[in-house]
């Protein structure tokens, strides 16, 4: 009689539990301007430009975004198979172009793209279909993706890392960024960077 | 106790269903068809064996039969389960940034429904423009799918791969969990090992 109480009583726990989970999942979004970015690890590149664009060290398998040598990051959540992100790919080239061509920029801003769902040849297939010069993470289960609030792709969120290293979301907005010289004054006045 | 397990067991299951990153090229257009059961049909085919041929209409207008690329070319079949549903609609649209791999290894990729020619026509418009056919196996229903082994219950295709090579001989076959995407690497391995 116990164990049927007993059992009854962890049904209803899983069925309850699994009601509020489906719950939360639907109330999931991509984190918005103002709040905090959910903490997460990223899988380190492995090719040494990347890295040393990045400033990260060569030791250890993945990294977080705190870690990086700069005061702002823009990531683009992509995917190797999402037609939008494809399109995009030689705007945001120019962005990185841009970025690097001003030294007063270029090691205030860096840009990383998260391919979601993508395993570690997907994005290096998108790397070199676009030649891409900018670090690409592979998001083979989706992990990152689910983080972030599972958003559509191309999906951009900029953070400013300020001196606690706290990652502020400046910008989160889905879809193609089209004029890459508004964006970028854009988040230049949006982290005070002017 | 075996309640439990069960319930333990289901929402270990529902908590870790189908993740995918569906592209805004769909607009919110795509149907969500929440977790299906991963395989539903019994394949007719073996690695090994000469490919069944079917004769079918592409979106392009034209006419594909297996047998045509006969002698000339290895043939990629990418069946799909359904237009405008998730996770099919992201996965051509990979295939199609790497027809060079395609070319390299004198393979043409035919992507294959069971949708009619009008909806593939909507639908793979929203993937730029393709490279590859797309078939219709819409009418008789499914009778490409069929022969194969590759026709769910509900009319919808396998999300499967035939690689077939010059002699139409199968080379290789991954009839994947529908909810989920083969990653590329595995087919271009496949295509790697074609002469």
């Amino acid at each position: 009689m116990t164990k049927k109480i007993l059992c009854t009583l962890l049904s209803s726990l899983m069925v309850l539990l699994f009601a509020s989970f489906s719950f939360a999942q639907k109330q999931s979004e991509p984190p918005k301007v103002g709040a905090v970015l959910p903490e997460m690890e990223l899988t380190k590149p492995k090719d040494t430009a990347c890295l040393q664009y990045l400033g990260l060290s060569s030791g250890g398998s993945v990294f977080k975004i705190d870690q990086l040598r700069t005061k702002i990051v823009i990531i683009e959540i992509f995917s190797m198979y999402c037609p939008y992100c494809q399109a995009e790919a030689p705007n945001i080239n120019k962005l990185y172009q841009l970025l690097e061509s001003k030294p007063e920029l270029k090691d205030k801003i860096k840009i990383i793209g998260i391919g979601a769902g993508n395993t570690q040849f997907e994005v290096a297939t998108f790397k070199k279909k676009y030649q891409v010069a900018f670090p690409l993470i592979p998001d083979e289960d989706f992990k990152l993706h689910k983080i972030l609030g599972e958003p559509r792709t191309p999906y951009f969120i900029v953070v400013k890392l300020n001196d606690k290293k706290q990652q502020e979301v400046i910008y989160s907005k889905l879809g193609a960024l089209e004029n890459i010289d508004l964006f970028l004054a854009r988040i230049i006045r949006l982290a005070g960077l002017q | 106790m075996k309640k439990y397990l069960f319930f333990a067991a289901l929402s270990v299951f529902l908590f870790t269903a189908n993740a995918f990153a569906l592209s805004d090229a769909y607009n919110n257009n795509v149907y969500n068809t929440g977790d299906l059961k991963p395989l539903d049909s019994v394949l007719q085919v073996k690695v090994g064996q000469q490919a069944p041929d079917f004769k079918l209409r592409a979106v392009s207008g034209r006419i594909i039969s297996l047998r045509d690329f006969r002698g000339k070319k290895n043939v990629v079949l990418s069946f799909v389960p359904a237009a405008w549903t998730p996770v099919c609609s992201d996965q051509w649209p990979g295939y199609n940034i790497v027809q060079d791999v395609f070319d390299q290894h004198n393979a043409v990729l035919l992507g294959i429904t069971t949708d009619n020619i009008p909806t593939l026509f909507s639908w793979t418009n929203q993937m730029g423009k393709l490279w590859f056919e797309v078939l219709s196996d819409f009418w008789p229903h499914g009778a490409a799918a069929s022969r194969f082994g590759v026709l769910r219950s509900d009319g919808t295709a396998e999300r499967a791969i035939f690689v077939i090579d010059k002699k139409g001989i199968i080379r290789y076959i991954d009839v994947h969990d529908i909810n989920r995407r083969p990653p590329l690497e595995a087919l271009v391995k496949e295509l790697e090992k074609l002469q």
